[in-house]
């Protein structure tokens, strides 16, 4: 199997390239356009902001490539908001694949921001879950969230019961990070190794 | 829930792990990348990795040991011990790094904290600040608690927020080593006066000690060296303890 992990030179792609080979996957990081076709499996990595990000994606043409893509695709945390239509993060049109809005975390009880550390996900749907992972903790750092919509497949509550995780046809996503959850994680992404 | 965090901190010295006692009479513990994979087999939910000779003896980059960690770990780390620059620490994040702290650099040149946090986001950016308390007021200290300081720690810690950071590592030197419990007055009011996660670090000797952090002291995650590396305390059991006491552990 060929999987494409796509290099934005801004996420942690590191990780997710270490945690591949850990699965004795042959993953390559690529900004390449062909490359990232022709890849199995394709996944959208990410830590930073929103803005920035956008603007790197349009300049690498990766916004016409992305919402085209036909094989699975999986976005991680910012991966996964970028999906999206619409970020209050610095007001940011995103990819539009997935049609919800990713808004700012309002604490109204003293919670912090960022939401950073394990926490459970649950009412889980869809093939990257399975019973067995109902109520597991996964790790999660983000300011901003995925409200819940037609297309969530996972909750977690902080501050509110927001989207962990969206499908939308071949396009999954989580907001945590599978690649930091411990085996959780790694069996989350084996389904998704598996699709 | 938001689960309380329980964190392993290694320290290192010529890439071995040690663990003083007052920052002293260093003792060895083991090969990092082993111990860490060892920890996370075992329960930890993050590890931070701290090269306390890094300052003294200004080595610029923990990147080789970053890269080796990233390999082996499949928990978010924190690497620190050094780092000077946003130049450190884009080494570091190529490498795999989670998140870098950073300590006497950024009392040196506050700048760096929004410096980092603009570069890499502030999720990325732990300030650890050393701490004692010098005639009824707590005062930051440099270089693992050898150079003494006039920032208070109060005010220090909501410059570091408001500059970018995304974490404080607060270890109170009157506390660390002792194993009579963490430094709770301090982190509660730091917890309650900052709006980023604070993790308690310094005094860890027993569970009721967690279990008082994470309660009076307010601490979104606890911090410990020596009981755990020589398995004075188990991390499935201090967990199950916690759990058992209403806190919400990821078990």
């Amino acid at each position: 199997m060929n999987v494409a992990i796509i290099d934005y030179n801004a996420g942690n792609v590191q990780s997710v390239l270490f945690t591949m080979e850990r699965l004795g996957i042959q993953a390559t990081l690529t900004a390449d356009h062909e490359q990232i076709q022709q890849a199995d499996k394709v996944i959208f990595p990410g830590v930073g902001e929103a803005n920035t990000t956008m603007n790197f994606i349009k300049e690498r043409g990766l916004d016409k490539v992305i919402p085209a893509l036909k094989q699975p695709v999986l976005g991680i945390c910012l991966g996964m908001q970028l999906l999206c239509e619409y970020s209050e993060e610095n007001d940011t049109d995103c990819l539009g694949i997935i049609p919800q809005k990713v808004l700012r975390f309002q604490p109204a009880n003293g919670e912090k921001v960022p939401h950073m550390g394990w926490n459970q996900v649950y009412h889980l749907q869809g093939a990257l879950f399975d019973e067995s992972l109902e109520k597991k903790y996964t790790y999660f750092v983000h300011s901003y969230y995925v409200e819940k919509g037609d297309f969530t497949t996972a909750l977690c509550d902080y501050v509110l019961p927001f989207s962990a995780a969206l499908q939308k046809d071949n396009f999954y996503a989580t907001q945590f990070h599978p690649e930091k959850s411990g085996c959780i994680g790694e069996a989350i992404l084996k389904n998704f190794l598996k699709l | 829930m938001l689960a309380k965090r329980i964190i392993p901190c290694l320290d290192i010295k010529d890439g071995r792990t040690v663990k003083g006692v007052n920052f002293v009479n260093l003792r060895d513990a083991g090969d990092p990348v082993e111990l860490g994979k060892l920890y996370s087999e075992k329960g930890a939910d993050e590890l931070v990795f701290l090269d306390i000779t890094a300052t003294h003896e200004k080595r610029k980059t923990l990147a080789s040991l970053a890269k080796n960690i990233a390999k082996n770990l499949n928990i978010p780390f924190t690497i620190g011990g050094g780092i000077r620059s946003v130049e450190d620490v884009d080494v570091l994040l190529q490498s795999g790094a989670d998140k870098i702290s950073i300590n006497s650099a950024a009392v040196r040149n506050p700048d760096l904290i929004g410096d980092l946090a603009k570069a890499f986001g502030s999720q990325f950016v732990v300030v650890a600040v050393d701490a004692k308390l010098i005639d009824g007021e707590w005062m930051v200290f440099l270089s693992g608690g050898r150079v003494k300081t006039e920032v208070r720690l109060f005010d220090w810690v909501k410059e570091c927020q408001e500059r970018g950071a995304g974490e404080i590592l607060f270890t109170s030197m009157d506390h660390d080593g002792t194993k009579a419990g963490f430094a709770n007055d301090p982190l509660a009011k730091i917890s309650t006066e900052l709006s980023i996660p604070i993790i308690a670090s310094g005094g860890a000797g027993t569970m009721e000690h967690f279990y008082e952090t994470f309660t009076e002291g307010k601490a979104d995650a606890g911090l410990a060296a020596s009981i755990f590396h020589f398995r004075e305390m188990e991390i499935m059991d201090l967990k199950k303890y916690l759990s058992e006491k209403g806190v919400s552990v990821r078990r």
